[in-house]
């Protein structure tokens, strides 16, 4: 059963590592920041773990550690995608009148 | 389907839907034009994962998640707020952030699971746990340097990288027998404490330089420890975020590590800050010309092709703004002003780009070292702006040189070179830079957003329509 699931596991890291590699090849060096922030943001999604062991109260220390947690990931959830956006409006094509 | 209690189905499905939008997430990132969509297809994904998560069968409380939540909200927008010149620090801070959140989740485990917890996992959950405590004091220090909180000089000592190697090998070992011998609680402190402290010792001996390769480091060791994490609480959509977030900081370490042409074994095991303190050399006193902001602005505007060379320095000096107003004064002149940009050009990967664009220079003028490399014989000026080591020749041709076989940007193949700088003092890596006494290379000495400014001053007053 624990074994099967860590199979299972294994598949799903090393499908997603390739997407990883394959998608991420392709984006271009312009916007290597705003790419880390985004992934940084995403990174964040370990906040789940985080709300269930809050949520689930098992232990004092468990709600603790979990509660920090949560605050954690969340100001990065909310910073990262914030930030990324932000920078990505800068990005302007150039217009007809900078190169006449 | 009946191994899934209470709502575990519809979890499990919003979680796929959550793995596929972040993964269209990133993929939208490809192009400046569909990159905004990325952003919303992660902020979706984000939401629909946190809003099933709640439906968790197991929960008994919800006040503390709310409490958290709107913490966590409450420290996020002014770090979604930070100075674009601040970035660097900003992304440090936030990879610290992330693996906090892994490290406490993995001890939270630990003390709930031990001593009925298989090899396994107990195995996933040590390099859970090393993995993020390392990159949480790493990135602190990484932080600190970069917000010159701490000094920015690299700190070595004697025997520094087999007190490091030690120090993680004991860390190791601790893993090591707490897979074999789970019930040993009383050991897991020590574990976390060391690799809590090796964090600290491998961003000390990194010098300022060597950020770009340091932080898409950190970046992937934070992946990896919430992939990590996704094994541990056989959570699947957190496998996923790891492996993308572990292999985008990987790209962007090998990418880095190309740049600065060391190979990628040598970044890894943490050998960062060995190029420095190269012998000043025979200091002959060699001729430099220089010229003034009158003479740089008449040199500029005869010109057909310019490329303009951003460095740090040009941030550091918050130049960028200037910078904008000498691209618009010579576009207007039907002069071709391009940017030549190297891949560790600034303090992390794309730095330089985001600043220009913060100064509304289109994104189409930002050319990437490869693609301009081949036009610098073309160019009419090359006008470096704070950027040193990544412009020296010597990398080219100098085998005694620290930084030989180092790719840079060819801008001595222009027919003149400008270079605004301070004064001649050596770069962060210590090594003169033979550009700056060639014949055709114009060194233009004062504050890099004072020059600019006075060149613009000259191109826009003097003469011509304005």
């Amino acid at each position: 059963m624990s074994g099967s699931i860590v199979i299972n596991g294994l598949f799903i890291f090393m499908l997603a590592g390739f997407i990883g590699f394959e998608v991420i090849r392709r984006v271009s060096p312009l916007l290597h920041t705003p790419l880390m922030s985004l992934t940084n943001a995403l990174d964040a999604i370990a906040v789940v773990g985080a709300i269930v062991l809050v949520g689930e109260h098992k232990s004092t220390l468990s709600t603790i550690l979990g509660t920090i947690a949560v605050i954690a990931a969340t100001s990065n959830i909310v910073g990262g995608f914030l930030i990324t956006d932000r920078m990505l409006k800068m990005f302007k094509s150039s217009r007809p009148a900078t190169k006449s | 389907m009946n191994e899934f209690a209470g709502n575990q189905l519809p979890i499990e499905i919003i979680y796929l839907v959550a793995s596929a939008l972040f993964i269209l997430s990133l993929k939208w990132m490809s192009s400046p034009t569909t990159a905004r969509h990325g952003v919303w297809a992660g902020e979706l994904g984000m939401l629909l994962a946190i809003a099933g998560t709640l439906l968790h069968h197991g929960m008994v409380d919800y006040k503390w998640i709310a409490i958290a939540l709107v913490l966590g909200t409450i420290i996020g927008v002014p770090l979604g707020r930070v100075q674009m010149t601040a970035v660097p620090q900003r992304t440090a801070l936030s990879h610290a952030f992330g693996a906090l959140c892994v490290t406490l989740v993995g001890t939270a485990e630990f003390y709930l699971r031990s001593p009925d917890i298989s090899r396994f996992m107990m195995a996933v959950l040590s390099m859970e746990v090393i993995l993020g405590s390392l990159t949480f004091t790493g990135s602190l220090m990484a932080a600190g340097k970069l917000q010159e909180i701490l000094p920015q000089r690299p700190l070595t000592y004697k025997g520094q990288n087999l007190v490091n190697f030690l120090l993680l090998a004991v860390a190791v070992v601790l893993a090591v027998y707490l897979v074999l011998h789970p019930e040993a609680r009383q050991l897991y402190p020590f574990m976390l404490v060391i690799a809590l402290a090796f964090g600290v010792l491998l961003v000390i001996p990194i010098g300022g330089a060597d950020m770009p390769t340091v932080i898409s480091l950190l970046n992937a060791y934070a992946g990896l420890s919430a992939a990590a994490m996704g094994f541990v609480l056989n959570n699947k959509l957190l496998i996923v975020a790891g492996a993308l977030d572990g292999s985008s900081g990987l790209i962007l370490s090998v990418i880095m590590s190309k740049a600065m042409n060391r190979s990628f074994t040598n970044v890894l095991f943490g050998a960062f800050g060995q190029v420095q303190a190269a012998a000043a050399g025979a200091q002959e006193a060699k001729q430099v010309r220089s010229a003034t902001a009158e003479e740089a602005a008449a040199i500029l505007s005869a010109a057909n092709k310019v490329v303009i060379v951003p460095g740090y320095g040009m941030a550091v000096a918050q130049a960028q703004h200037k910078v904008r107003e000498l691209y618009d004064a010579l576009s207007k002149r039907g002069v071709d002003v391009r940017f030549a940009i190297h891949p560790v050009a600034g303090r992390m990967p794309g730095h330089m780009n985001v600043l220009l664009a913060e100064a509304d220079i289109p994104y189409d003028r930002l050319m990437d070292m490869d693609d301009i490399n081949s036009d610098f014989p073309q160019t009419d000026v090359a006008l470096v702006i704070g950027a040193n080591d990544v412009t020296n020749p010597a990398a080219r041709t100098d085998t005694s040189s620290p930084i030989f076989g180092m790719p840079i940007l060819d801008v001595d193949k222009a027919h003149t070179v400008m270079v605004i700088k301070r004064g001649m003092s050596p770069g962060f890596a210590g090594i003169d830079n033979p550009l700056y006494y060639l014949d055709n290379t114009l060194m233009l000495f004062g504050d890099a957003k004072a020059f600019v400014g006075s060149i613009v001053r000259e191109l826009t007053g003097g003469g011509g329509h304005s």
